[in-house]
């Protein structure tokens, strides 16, 4: 019935854990299993990308290795997740990019920051690329204005085309309708709940990372990288209207909005990455899908890049060196974009939409009064 | 590793040694033996805990259990409604017959509402009663994450506090005298520690993993019976107690059995190996005859009964049969199903004569009264001049695909245990009270739960009195 030798040990222990459910309230993973008996593989595709691998389930789990159950949820989830992200990648032909990710990134992103340093040095005099620029339009007298929205414009766009033939094929795995827009209340449900990684909390009792021990370092560490890369987004959004309604060129003072923003968000992108790779490295290697690695943290070393650059960019804006810095901040920006819908970031996409079904099947599951506990429903019985 | 369970750092290839003295001693590692250790070590003494299971396996049978009973007048965030002393009261009368001592059983309910902030204090948090137990969201507290979430807290408060724990560190030997306690052999890796302590705490559960000793009672057919939870609890801190002069307590040839699937480990095989649709369906043994009324009472009533019926069938095995019409009506469990389109087909999977098989199903039908069935109610669907009768819920067999579940005798825990008083004190044959021992959890349940079971009250009686056993443990330091 299962394509794949991770869809089967998915549906071992799922079929595990819906007879004991004692995890019910640490996620939204249970009680989405628990409104079904059996599981098309469609269904564990969806369970994989509810789970935030907050690692409560496995600490609290008596069933967990060494137990001959052998109920690891975290990692089996984690390995299904990314078998699912090479499986929906658009077109097709780049799945491949999944599979040894970190190199991947890492010669797209050296490439890239290497061709903007070239392009600067090429189409520029060595005295403008190396001199100290000021004033309104410092930026565009190294790259004209225009060629900066034409080659971001199109690798944002083809992100978000990727990304969204991403979305469909996730959508369609999980057989969902192919007009999933139009429950306004469980997108919003769904924002709520990704906004505040609801589920990145053990139930509220917190995130297990290295031990039973609860502890918040991660989830406060991938806010402050998701918050810090809204903000460097609004900054950039921001200072294109500046400058097609207000005709204001960057750079801005430090006090204008894209600055403040953008300043932000670097910290976050900087300080938020660094938490979420110590909290990476201090991990219970059982939680773990060890074939991984590469993709999470090559993803989050672009983040991390993409802040300190940008915020170093900042810092030295007014010294010879922000030549360099611009050419390496842009081919950094520029090779998170395309790489984007190839590497982790993904996953934001593919649990937010399943965030969305789950707040769909719950209005759904609540929305007829609650019958009577049946005689047969379950036992009492509690050991000990 | 932490400190707490690392008091001396020994050198290399030589296990972590337990000190020579402490002033309280706990012997095991579940719920009562760490509630005690905390309010032992609050209380301002050294406290060590010997746990004989490795740390994963640490807790004994509190790491199956997912709740509490609790009485409270009032209800909160998570209990739906009040459950006052005396319906706690009635509803423990009437499961144990009148076997409890009642001084000592309301003394149980009447601290257990004490028990919700005592857990919370010590990191345990609780949720609403899970899916397909809503009749047990008024009375008890259901841990968030499980039994093993709520022994993980009660561990972690252990370590803040500085109680020092050992894994894989059973005790071998006690030395008593008239009825004091001097000492505990510990095995810790291949080495033997004798510690003094000033007080002990046995918390170290019953004796339903030991087969050899089930046997004495059972005869053969205990060596067909499976065991639902740890394989630890052996029994020894038992046996050396009562050997040494406790007054026991408890029918010892009793234990709270259920009819669990047969394809389940020896051990451990925990919640998720329970069956419920023996209501749905009917019940054959390896002669394919029923035995016994599977629709006299509602299931939660009736199922500690079937683990006692399934024993005293020939080879400990019973087959639960149903057909399509109720497959999906009863919780999911872990093995699947053996399923065929015939009864013939069916019989020859469980390796049951197919015609006998046929002949008890088309006797069943026959003798079924149609009427409205509803799994909520005691109805009006049961058969007419059948022995045994189904007096409710009875449908026939008659719709395929035809399934079946094999089922034996599932242990939870055994009745014997060490008498107490309501300071968790030890009493000794003679009826006098031990200066320095104390009992809390399974290994004196039977006093207050002679007979019978009343859902979460094993974590009830463990919390009460570890909670107790702690307290006093810490005031009577003897040496």
């Amino acid at each position: 019935m299962y394509a794949t030798d991770t869809q089967q040990e998915a549906d071992r222990i799922m079929t595990i854990c819906n007879a004991c459910r004692y995890c019910e309230g640490l996620c939204a993973v249970f009680p989405a299993m628990e409104m079904r008996r059996a599981f098309t593989p469609g269904d564990l595709n969806y369970f994989a990308n509810l789970c935030h691998a907050c690692g409560a389930c496995y600490y609290d789990c008596q069933f967990s290795p060494p137990h001959e159950f052998s109920v690891d949820v975290p990692q089996t989830l984690a390995k299904l997740r990314g078998e699912t992200y090479q499986a929906y990648a658009w077109p097709r032909a780049f799945a491949g990019v999944f599979a040894r990710n970190g190199l991947a990134i890492s010669l797209i992103a050296a490439l890239s920051v290497a061709v903007f340093i070239l392009g600067f040095v090429a189409a520029n005099d060595p005295s403008v690329v190396f001199a100290t620029q000021t004033g309104a339009g410092a930026f565009y007298r190294l790259m004209p204005h225009n060629w900066m929205v034409a080659i971001f414009g199109a690798a944002f766009i083809y992100a978000i085309v990727a990304l969204v033939m991403g979305f469909r094929n996730f959508w369609r795995d999980i057989g969902e309708p192919s007009h999933p827009l139009d429950d306004g209340g469980s997108i919003w449900q769904a924002v709520k709940d990704a906004a505040s990684l609801r589920y990145l909390d053990g139930g509220g009792m917190g995130c297990m990372n290295d031990s039973p021990r609860p502890k918040d370092g991660r989830r406060h560490a991938h806010h402050a990288t998701f918050y810090g890369f809204m903000l460097c987004f609004a900054s950039t959004c921001i200072a294109t209207l500046y400058h097609y309604f207000l005709g204001r060129e960057a750079p801005y003072p430090w006090y204008d909005l894209p600055v403040v923003l953008g300043t932000l968000g670097g910290i976050g992108l900087v300080v938020g990455p660094i938490g979420l790779y110590i909290a990476k490295r201090r991990r219970d290697p059982a939680m773990v899908d060890h074939t991984k690695t590469g993709m999470d943290v090559a993803f989050i070393a672009m983040l991390f890049l993409t802040g300190l650059t940008g915020l170093l960019l900042l810092l030295l804006r007014a010294t010879p060196a922000m030549g360099i810095l611009l050419a390496v901040h842009l081919g950094v920006v520029f090779s998170l974009f395309v790489t984007m819908p190839y590497g982790k970031f993904v996953h934001g996409i593919y649990r937010f939409a399943a965030l969305v079904r789950y707040a769909k099947e719950r209005r759904a599951h609540e929305a007829p009064p609650k019958a009577a506990a049946p005689a047969g429903a379950r036992p009492v019985a509690n050991p000990g | 590793m932490n400190m707490a369970s690392d008091p001396n750092p020994a050198p290399p290839g030589e296990a972590a040694r337990p000190a020579e003295h402490y002033d309280v001693v706990v012997i095991g590692g579940g719920n009562a033996a760490l509630c005690a250790a905390n309010n032992a070590r609050r209380a301002g003494r050294s406290v060590v805990v010997f746990e004989a299971a490795p740390k994963f396996y640490r807790g004994g049978n509190t790491r199956h259990t997912r709740n509490m009973r609790v009485a409270h007048d009032e209800p909160n965030e998570v209990l739906t409604g009040p459950y006052h002393e005396d319906e706690f009261w009635d509803d423990l009368l009437r499961v144990t017959g009148g076997q409890t001592d009642e001084e000592l059983a309301r003394y149980t309910i009447a601290q257990s509402k004490e028990l919700w902030d005592f857990h919370t204090n010590q990191g345990v948090r609780f949720q609403p009663s899970l899916g397909g137990t809503l009749s047990l969201g008024r009375t008890n507290a259901f841990f968030l994450g499980g039994g093993r979430s709520m022994l993980n807290a009660l561990y972690r408060t252990a370590e803040d506090l500085g109680v020092e724990i050992f894994y894989d560190a059973p005790v071998v030997a006690l030395a008593i005298e008239d009825g004091a306690f001097l000492s505990a052999t510990v095995r810790i890796g291949e080495r033997e520690f004798v510690v003094r302590g000033g007080a002990l705490v046995a918390a170290a559960g019953g004796f339903e993993s030991n087969l050899e000793w089930l046997r004495e009672y059972w005869g053969p057919p205990a060596d067909n019976f499976l065991i639902r939870g740890t394989r630890h609890n052996r029994g020894s801190i038992l046996r050396m107690l009562l050997d040494a002069g406790v007054q026991p307590i408890g029918d010892p040839t009793q234990c709270h059995a259920v009819a669990i699937d047969a394809r389940s480990p020896k051990f451990d095989g925990g919640i998720v190996t329970r069956l419920d649709c023996v209501v749905f369906g009917i019940v054959v043994n390896r002669d394919a005859e029923r035995f016994y009324d599977e629709g006299e009472d509602f299931w939660p009533k009736r199922y500690a009964i079937w683990g006692r019926l399934v024993a005293g069938q020939p080879d400990q095995i019973a087959y639960i049969l149903i057909d399509q019409k109720s497959i999906t009506s009863f919780m999911p469990s872990v093995y699947p199903p053996l399923k065929a389109d015939t009864l013939a087909g069916l019989a020859q999977q469980l390796n049951l004569d197919p015609q006998k098989l046929e002949r008890t199903v088309s006797e069943f039908n026959a003798a079924v009264r149609s009427g409205n069935f509803d799994s909520t109610v005691l109805d009006d669907c049961r058969t007419e001049g059948l022995t045994p009768p189904k007096s409710h819920w009875a449908r026939r067999i008659d719709t395929p695909p035809f399934y079946a579940y094999p089922v034996r005798p599932g242990i939870t825990f055994t009745y014997l245990g060490t008498r107490v008083n309501r300071e968790a004190r030890i009493i000794m044959e003679g009826g006098k009270p031990s200066a320095n021992m104390f009992a809390a959890g399974e290994i004196m349940a039977g006093n207050v739960l002679g007979k019978g079971y009343l859902a979460g009250i094993g974590m009830t009686i463990g919390g009460v009195f570890g909670r107790i056993a702690g307290r006093e443990a810490a005031a009577n330091v003897r040496n």
